[in-house]
């Protein structure tokens, strides 16, 4: 019977594997350098941009590349809010439900949105197309109510132009996933 | 030059203290212990909990003392109505957010939340909100998380990491929502936890708690077909007595034997008999490696917590480790062999129960390596001491006036270097009594290696055998370890033997072992110290000092085992390990 006795170089190349070269680049980078462990945030941020979420593969690759232990780093980024650990929709929706939406029925177009999409806050529909957030305060309170989706800012709207809103991008995002598909 | 010291006054007493001094260490110089809960001297400082929290003349808000340092000129008031309000508000919103199952939860009487309630003088419960709804994980083998139970002290998480280097806990999400647990919050089974317990130990509720046997071994000892056996490892002795109001360090074996016997147990074995035979197979293991070069240095195997960690951590240097199996594996497999064969038992029929200082055990019992060939386990069930305790306080027992009892023969009697096993350093010292008349093939007149004595985490001594010239370490508190590997990887150092227990103090400061004392301290090294002098006095008392001594072991190699390291001791009390995963990072 043979018994396994060593196992790094086996979960090193499953670690590297998990993440793109960049970043296993900048990971080897700050081992070489005092106190890598405090890049950890960075790692982070840079596996975020890169997969739009921190999965658990990627967390523990970075775990075990940078060498701090696999709780401190879902410790971090279970954390901060920023660090998201599902995968995102293609489209992004946050509804404001700041104090000027709040008073001009930013409620009703949020819950339009969740009885639209099938899906609540922080939840991402079957799909995969839509992300429903929200926020406090985007800091265009003079078209309240709004929604942004993307980048976009839509206000002021009414709950009853929501599906059609939706329409809009998702025929937006099939014709670009068209257009990027080889003839 | 020293730095001068500072002069603070603390309700109108004045004191000096170095630079660097906590208003706490500070107030307790003048007598004064102040409220504390997240706060352990062995550990480092949280700040989490606020109940130490004093007035510091010229500061808007109150301070929490465990964390602010004196400086020059500081009045401090540590009492007030307000500040004792303010104190007890902090322990009843605690409470709010905890179960109210005071009465039936295990640390009932020994609670230190349940302790400061009532010293705070919580006796009514003012706030009432949303509480905590979170499942309990009791997937390990050995370790039961109740995070509904958890208030957020951070003691567990700082012992795993700073004493244990394990690292698996950690705060997961924040404000109300925080939750300790290991990576992902996955199950602990599916962790890297190595079980040690020492999690469990340092809990001031009963967040972390030992996996229960005792409902299995009640069964037992009611069941007339069953010819339950007990056997009680080295450090139960140098602690038992502790859990009954005797002064730590009360050697307590005779009371213990008749104990279990009331108990109702067929036979009361000693795991020292166990330890005993580990000696004679490592050291011959250790005479071995030392002839034919290698694998060195050899890795002592006893604790199960230390298995773990090396399995998980260090699998390159499984080749190292000693294939011995641990006492409580050799006198397990030995009861159900040996003895059933001597007594004309099935071994079917026998439930060998072991009384252990450590939680890990638990989950060695378990382990596949450790079966016999239907399938069943050598060990049945493991009890903490802690478990103990409450069995015999549970049959109503009267502990302090039992009369001294002795073990059962063959597999009770034991030489005094199966009892320094229970300690840090003592396989050491035991190993080398017996490797050094075997090396140098006479009797050696040295007995006692005072040099691999003493309860810090990490010791280094070169010890002359004959023609040979030991580098040996003991390395105790899993961090301690990890220093020593890894010398021993990089090449830095040379060593042949190195004994590793997990538990800080080794088995006298296991996860297993009572609460401490009032005024003491888990990981308390006055408290360790005086665990290990009961077990040095006990050994110094035995007639027989060395483990290839022991008569009865002669004998059952004679009847038995055959040839010492011969096949059917390596079938029988010799192991494997593996890799496993998650693999652990350093």
């Amino acid at each position: 019977m043979t018994v396994l006795t060593d196992n790094r170089a086996q979960i090193i190349e499953i670690s590297k594997k998990a993440l793109p070269e960049h970043i296993v680049a900048f990971i080897e980078k700050c081992r070489q350098e005092p106190e890598p462990e405090s890049q950890l945030i960075a790692v982070l941020h840079m596996v975020q941009a890169h997969f739009g979420y921190l999965g658990k593969d990627q967390m523990k690759a970075v775990a075990h590349l940078l060498r701090v232990p696999k709780a401190k780093v879902t410790g971090v980024a279970t954390f901060y809010h920023f660090f998201r650990l599902e995968p995102r929709g293609k489209i992004l929706i946050n509804v404001c439900l700041g104090t000027a939406c709040y008073v001009k029925g930013a409620e009703k177009i949020a819950q339009r949105l969740k009885d639209e999409l099938g899906i609540g806050f922080g939840e991402t529909s079957k799909d995969g197309m839509f992300t429903l957030e929200n926020s406090r305060c985007l800091g265009t309170c003079g078209l309240a109510p709004v929604i942004m989706v993307n980048d976009e800012v839509i206000g002021p709207l009414a709950p009853d132009e929501v599906p059609m809103i939706l329409e809009r991008y998702i025929k937006k995002a099939k014709a670009e996933a068209e257009k990027s598909s080889p003839q | 030059m020293a730095e001068k010291n500072i002069k603070i006054t603390i309700d109108g007493a004045t004191v000096k203290v170095p630079p660097g001094t906590t208003i706490m260490e500070a107030a307790e110089q003048l007598g004064i212990r102040i409220p504390r809960l997240c706060y352990h001297p062995g550990l480092s400082l949280e700040g989490a909990c606020r109940v130490c929290i004093v007035e510091v003349k010229g500061m808007p808000f109150f301070m929490a003392s465990c964390s602010v340092k004196v400086w020059d000129g500081m009045e401090v008031q540590t009492n007030s109505p307000e500040i004792r309000q303010a104190r007890r508000d902090i322990v009843e919103l605690l409470l709010d957010n905890h179960p109210k199952e005071c009465q039936t939860c295990e640390r009932d009487g020994n609670c230190e939340l349940q302790n400061l309630a009532y010293t705070m003088g919580v006796r009514e419960r003012y706030f009432e909100g949303k509480r905590k709804d979170l499942p309990e994980d009791d997937t390990s083998a050995a370790v039961v998380r109740t995070p509904e139970k958890c208030i957020l002290c951070g003691r567990c998480f700082r012992v795993c990491s700073e004493i244990q280097g394990v690292n698996n806990l950690s705060q997961h999400h924040r404000g109300f929502n925080t939750v300790v647990g290991p990576a992902n919050l996955i199950n602990m089974d599916d962790s890297v936890c190595i079980q040690c317990g020492q999690c469990i130990n340092v809990c001031p509720t009963a967040a972390f708690l030992e996996k229960r046997h005792t409902d299995d071994v009640w069964k037992a000892l009611a069941d007339p077909k069953k010819h339950v056996v007990v056997q009680t490892a080295p450090s139960i002795r140098a602690a038992i007595g502790e859990g009954f109001d005797m002064p730590p360090g009360t050697p307590a074996t005779g009371k213990m034997i008749t104990a279990l016997r009331r108990l109702g147990f067929d036979a009361v074995f000693d795991t020292n008999f166990g330890a005993d035979m580990t000696i004679v197979e490592e050291a011959h293991e250790l005479v071995q490696r030392l002839k034919n070069n290698g694998p060195l240095p050899l890795l002592t195997s006893c604790s199960p917590g230390w298995i773990n960690f090396m399995e998980k951590f260090f699998p390159e240097l499984i080749p190292n480790a000693s294939t011995c199996k641990s006492p409580m594996g050799m006198l397990s497999t030995l009861a159900k062999t040996y003895y059933a064969q001597k007594k004309g038992l099935d071994p079917k029929d026998i439930y060998m129960v072991g009384v252990m200082p450590c939680v890990a055990k638990k989950y060695e019992a378990r382990r596949p390596e450790h079966m016999m060939a239907d399938g069943r386990p050598y060990t049945d069930a493991v009890l903490t001491t802690r478990e103990m305790i409450w069995m015999i306080k549970c049959y109503g027992i009267d502990f302090i006036n039992l009369s001294n009892g002795e073990f059962d023969l063959p597999l009770g009697f034991s030489t005094g270097a199966a009892d320094l096993f229970g300690t840090t350093g003592g396989v050491m010292e035991a190993a080398l009594r017996t490797a050094s008349e075997w090396i140098t093939g006479e009797s050696v007149d040295k007995l006692e290696f005072t040099e691999v004595r003493a309860v810090e985490g990490l010791r280094e001594s070169t010890v002359q055998i004959g023609d040979y010239t030991l580098n040996v370490a003991v390395a105790n508190g899993l961090i301690n370890a990890k220093t020593i590997l890894e010398r021993v990887i990089s090449g830095e150092k040379q060593y042949h033997l190195i004994e590793i227990m997990a538990c800080p103090g080794g088995c006298i400061g296991g996860g297993g072992q009572p609460y401490p004392p009032k005024g003491m301290k888990v990981l308390d090294p006055a408290l360790l110290r005086l665990r290990a002098k009961a077990l040095y006095t006990i050994d110094e008392n035995k007639q027989l000092r060395r483990s290839h001594e022991n008569l009865m072991i002669t004998q059952l190699y004679e009847d038995f085992l055959g040839e010492i390291g011969g096949q059917k001791a390596h079938d029988l009390l010799h192991t494997h390990y593996h890799a496993r995963l998650p693999r652990g990072i350093l």
